[in-house]
């Protein structure tokens, strides 16, 4: 059974504190209103993305948004929430347990729980800025990436976001604004980093016999590849992200296509160098040689890479992240993005990864 | 004996298998190839430095121990190190997370 995605939509991010219900209900308020023939009572089960410690939250979306799912249950991933319940939705529908599944991601900006304090191998230095900056480190010895790529990284990503009314900060930054911002460590500044943020995102997955019924033009999801390789950041190869290398390749077989025929992606810049580092691992572009990549897309304002600004130009509320990943795709595919849109894009990918790396999500969507 | 109070008593310990042998890293209370018992015995030294940055003038470091225990931790004195340097713990701690120091082997 083919899964299709049949509406999906993003509110606006936000750093405000709105609750955690009224972000589900939000998101799942816009995806009714921007699909057509859907009601309540079709759908077959209620997901929810989050990192939020209040329980029980997808029977509560369901009983706020009318809807007496068969499935309600939440899914913790840490970052990479979005897309492992995307799949979990997919899985689903291929088994036949359910028919309409309403995948609903949600993260608030101010919240503890959004930290992993579990990995004890990061010692005393448990914010991800450290993971984030020895990987920077590592990437400059080894393949001579220089601070100006990194500021191009941040660079492409603002810029795009200017053109996504979702973002969090739709300001202009120049490459000198980037590299004079306040620098948190030897390898990061503040503006190569993502920022938590409140927002929400929906996505409608549906059996492939029921797609025409809510869109003239379904997306379907075609490859998914995962891997888990630990929770720890310094199990990692500090120059590869292995998770990353590893669910791409299953989601290309999946989908029998190869790197290359990829024309527009989303993937999980928590720092300006995961951008680089997951496009190389992607295939996109040999190793070493992403810094080139993101100033050619940069200086020819080709937005194949994160047309909605990824993580540093919308912001990060965790659980919501891969949803809306997977929403701005869809909306590519379907030739909806207006402003941001890549001309022609017929095969769309995702790429959403949790805590260092150590796991990863690839999903190859096509129209 | 755990790794935590080990480490709260300045010893820092790895935890190996009475069955297989193999060490078990992060610490647990179980071994991870074979779920034997584990018992705690001191990390053999030195280390080696995998790579190092520095925030606000503290300069930190991924050491691998062994063949696979990896720590972060702060060089001692603040001397920048290139990846490679043999390092060995100088102080080493717990207070709601491992506290290592390392310092040039
Ligand atoms: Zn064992």
């Amino acid at each position: 059974m083919n899964v299709a995605i049949a509406g999906y939509s993003t509110t606006k991010f936000t750093l405000g504190q709105p609750s955690i219900e009224n972000l589900l209900v939000s998101a799942t308020k816009e995806l009714f209103q921007n699909t057509k023939n859907l009601s309540q009572k079709d759908i077959d089960a209620v997901l929810v993305s989050t990192n939020n410690n209040k329980k029980y939250l997808a029977p509560i979306l369901s009983e706020l948004t009318g809807i007496t799912p068969k499935i309600a249950q939440s899914i913790e991933n840490m970052c990479n929430s979005g897309a492992n319940s995307i799949v979990s939705g997919y899985s689903y529908i291929a088994s036949e347990m359910a028919d309409i599944v309403l995948v609903v991601g949600a993260e608030q900006a101010e919240n503890s729980a959004q930290v992993l304090d579990w990995d004890v191998s990061r010692g005393e230095f448990t914010h991800p800025i450290f993971w984030g900056t020895m990987f920077t480190k590592a990437h400059k010895r080894k393949f001579g990436t220089t601070e100006e790529e990194l500021a191009y990284v941040s660079a492409l990503n603002h810029k795009n976001a200017q053109d996504n009314p979702a973002a969090y900060n739709t300001k202009a930054y120049t490459i000198e604004d980037i590299m004079n911002s306040k620098r948190l460590t030897e390898d990061l500044k503040l503006l190569d980093c993502s920022r938590s943020c409140s927002g929400s995102s929906a996505v409608l997955l549906v059996s492939e016999n029921l797609a025409k019924k809510y869109t003239d033009s379904p997306v379907f999801i075609s490859g998914i590849g995962q891997k888990t390789t630990s929770a720890s950041f310094t199990k990692n190869d500090l120059t590869r992200l292995d998770s990353t290398i590893d669910a791409a390749n299953q989601a290309y077989s999946m989908a029998r296509i190869k790197a290359d025929q990829v024309d527009v992606a989303e993937v999980h810049d928590a720092f300006s160098i995961c951008e680089l580092m997951i496009l190389e691992d992607l295939g996109l572009v040999s190793k070493g040689n992403a810094g080139k990549l993101v100033l050619e897309l940069y200086k020819t304002n080709d937005k194949k890479i994160n047309p909605r600004g990824g993580l540093i130009g919308s912001g990060h509320p965790l659980g919501a992240t891969g949803i809306a990943q997977i929403a701005e795709i869809a909306s590519q595919l379907q030739g909806m993005s207006a402003k941001r849109q890549v001309k022609n894009a017929k095969i769309g990918l995702v790429q959403n990864m949790s805590a260092a790396a150590t796991s990863s999500t690839v999903l190859v969507m096509r129209n | 004996m755990s790794f935590e109070s080990e480490l709260r008593q300045g010893r820092f310990t790895v935890g190996e298998c009475e069955k297989c042998h193999k060490t078990s890293w992060p610490p647990s209370e179980f071994c991870s190839n074979c779920f034997g018992n584990l018992k705690y015995r001191p990390v053999k030294e030195p280390g080696i430095l995998l790579e190092c940055s520095s925030k606000d003038g503290t300069i930190f470091g991924i050491v691998k121990f062994e063949d696979s225990i990896k720590i972060i931790g702060t060089i001692n004195g603040n001397v920048e190190q290139k990846p490679g340097q043999m390092m060995r713990v100088a102080s080493c701690d717990f207070d709601k997370s491992p506290k290592f120091t390392f310092t040039k082997s």
